[in-house]
């Protein structure tokens, strides 16, 4: 894949400011303080470089999908986000991210009142091996929550398209869910943290096409509450689903742009080569 | 003709190992039939309920009586009290190493707690007598015989640590990595995550590593007889001498009991008692987990 996209920038100057995007973006995008902005931000696994040099801005209430092949580093960015990389050995990060302005790795920052902010989706539905109400409970009463549960449950049920599907079994094992209702009440369970943001990483990608098309409409009807960044290898998901779209390639975010505009006239040749499937 | 060898070497393997399997079979089995042919002679002496509910055991001496209780408490009290500092202990050291420690002290740490469990059971016993009991128990609580309960409880709980917390903690990895990820989004800390997901997760293991460990400590005989000595006694007191049931079978199968007499078939009763226990233990076990899985299922 290095030798498809070489010859089309030589010695572009492009290398050399990679993290900037390649125009201006849209007023309506621009005017938005970013949620999270990531500032030259390097993370290494020991000595390898996963992502480099990279500075992005989330804004509140879209989506935002981060794409590129496999080993792009888009799965390890998106982590950085709720500090989900430190449980890796050997992981280093420079530069900043930032969380509403405050710095994510500052030593002031304590990662699990950031995790009750900045949610998360897995790749594989991973409930807890619980019941579905206890499921969705069970991050709220650890931390806590003074409220009335059950109203909590229902409503982030609901929120996760899956009330009308549970509501006669909650005392059910999570377990006997199929796999698209495991993943919605792995999002009821991210929602009943009540977060800004919620982390997405390829949540499509275990799951048929029918529960596919489920979890898109479900990220549709969130973002109006939540900020949502999603990482997928599916471009025509992030053609869906995104208002946003950042391409990385090689620990590089090569561009980020509004979605349409990224998908039609993308502004790197190495960018075009990926969204006409030239490679990855 | 090819195919008829083949047939007849898969059936000879087949054969192989299920003989194999069958010899563990056949032991157990073995067992049983001996200790209860051997025991037999002895229940035409003493009647079965005498047996089971008297609490004198004075099988050696006149006037005799073969109440098994005063053993039975004996070894109860050892094995419990040997749980009590083995479960708590061996647990926070499975869940300090899979999920506290980082990688390199694991390494490390492991096999030196294996360690443990390869010291011979002599070393222990006199471990107990030499240094538990009189620079520790005495020290601390001056009426304690030289003999007592409690400094073997110890020692065995020390002796059966490492059972439980390896096991345990291959238990714990065994739970994905998806698993604790999930309880880490949603604000868990560390200590939330290990106690309220990887351990309710594991508890089919944890209960396996602990009903291991018991079987060991009711089975642990050398170290018991040092440290606890040979006195049965029907008492709670930790501090004072007890005999178990292993206990009782050494000192007997030592001595100069001539065989065939009621003494003898006495150690085949109190070991079929042992045998009794410990399947008891296990069948309670295995009901008490399965009712715990199907929560889970």
């Amino acid at each position: 894949m290095v030798a498809a996209r070489k010859p089309a920038v030589p010695g572009s100057a492009l290398h050399l400011v990679p993290a900037l995007p390649q125009r201006a973006p849209a007023p309506e995008l621009a005017a938005a303080e970013p949620v999270i902005r990531a500032e030259t931000l390097t993370i290494r696994y020991g000595e390898f470089a996963a992502v480099r040099d990279t500075t992005l801005d989330i804004p509140p209430k879209q989506v935002t999908a981060i794409i590129g092949p496999s080993g792009c580093g888009k799965s390890t960015l998106l982590r950085a986000m709720n500090r989900m990389n430190d449980f890796i050995d050997g992981v280093r990060v420079s530069g900043r991210l930032l969380f509403n302005g405050r710095d994510v790795y500052g030593p002031d920052t304590d990662p699990v009142e950031l995790r009750r902010r900045v949610g998360m989706v897995f790749q594989k539905p991973n409930p807890f091996p619980k019941t579905i109400f206890k499921n969705v409970a069970w991050g709220p009463a650890v931390n806590g929550y003074r409220g009335n549960l059950a109203e909590l449950v229902e409503e982030s049920l609901r929120k996760a398209a899956l009330w009308d599907e549970v509501k006669d079994q909650l005392n059910k094992s999570a377990l006997a869910l199929s796999g698209g209702q495991q993943q919605r009440l792995c999002i009821a369970r991210a929602v009943a943290m009540q977060p800004e943001v919620l982390l997405m990483d390829e949540p499509c990608s275990a799951l048929d096409p029918i529960a596919t098309a489920r979890i898109e409409d479900l990220i549709d009807q969130l973002k109006s509450q939540y900020t949502v960044v999603l990482v997928t290898h599916n471009m025509q998901q992030a053609a869906r689903v995104s208002d946003r779209t950042a391409f990385m390639l090689m620990g590089e975010l090569v561009e980020v742009d509004v979605t349409s505009r990224l998908f039609t006239t993308p502004g790197d040749p190495r960018t075009q080569d990926y969204i006409t499937g030239r490679f990855g | 003709m090819v195919v008829l060898v083949r047939r007849a070497k898969e059936a000879l393997i087949h054969v192989l190992l299920l003989a194999c399997a069958l010899v563990s079979v056949a032991t157990t089995l073995g067992i049983i039939v001996v200790l209860v042919h051997q025991s037999i002679p002895l229940f035409r002496e003493v009647s079965l309920w005498a047996f089971l509910t008297g609490s004198r055991w004075a099988p050696l001496l006149e006037p005799r009586s073969f109440g098994v209780l005063p053993l039975v408490a004996g070894t109860v009290l050892i094995a419990g009290g040997a749980l009590l500092i083995a479960v708590p202990v061996g647990l926070c050291t499975s869940i300090y190493l899979s999920e506290y420690a980082p990688g390199w002290v694991r390494q490390i740490g492991k096999p030196f707690l294996e360690i443990l469990a390869g010291v011979p059971t002599v070393v222990y016993g006199y471990f107990a007598l030499v240094f538990i009991t009189p620079e520790v128990l005495r020290r601390l609580l001056p009426q304690t015989e030289i003999f007592n309960g409690a400094s073997a409880s110890i020692v065995v709980g020390i002796m059966i640590i490492p059972t439980i917390s390896s096991l345990c903690d291959d238990a714990f990895r065994a739970v994905p990595r998806s698993l604790r990820e999930a309880a880490y989004a949603v604000s868990a800390t560390k200590l939330e995550v290990s106690t309220r997901v990887v351990l309710p997760a594991a508890m089919s293991g944890v209960v396996a590593a602990v009903l291991l460990a018991l079987a060991r400590a009711i089975g642990e005989t050398m170290a018991v007889v040092l440290a606890a000595g040979m006195t049965p006694k029907l008492t709670l007191n930790p501090l004072e001498s007890i005999q178990t049931m292993t206990a009782y079978i050494v000192q007997v199968s030592l001595g100069d009991t001539p065989p065939y007499t009621v003494e003898y078939h006495s150690i085949f009763g109190v070991g079929l008692a042992l045998f009794a226990m410990t399947l008891g233990v296990n069948l309670l076990a295995q009901r008490v987990l399965r009712r715990f899985r199907e929560q889970y299922e």
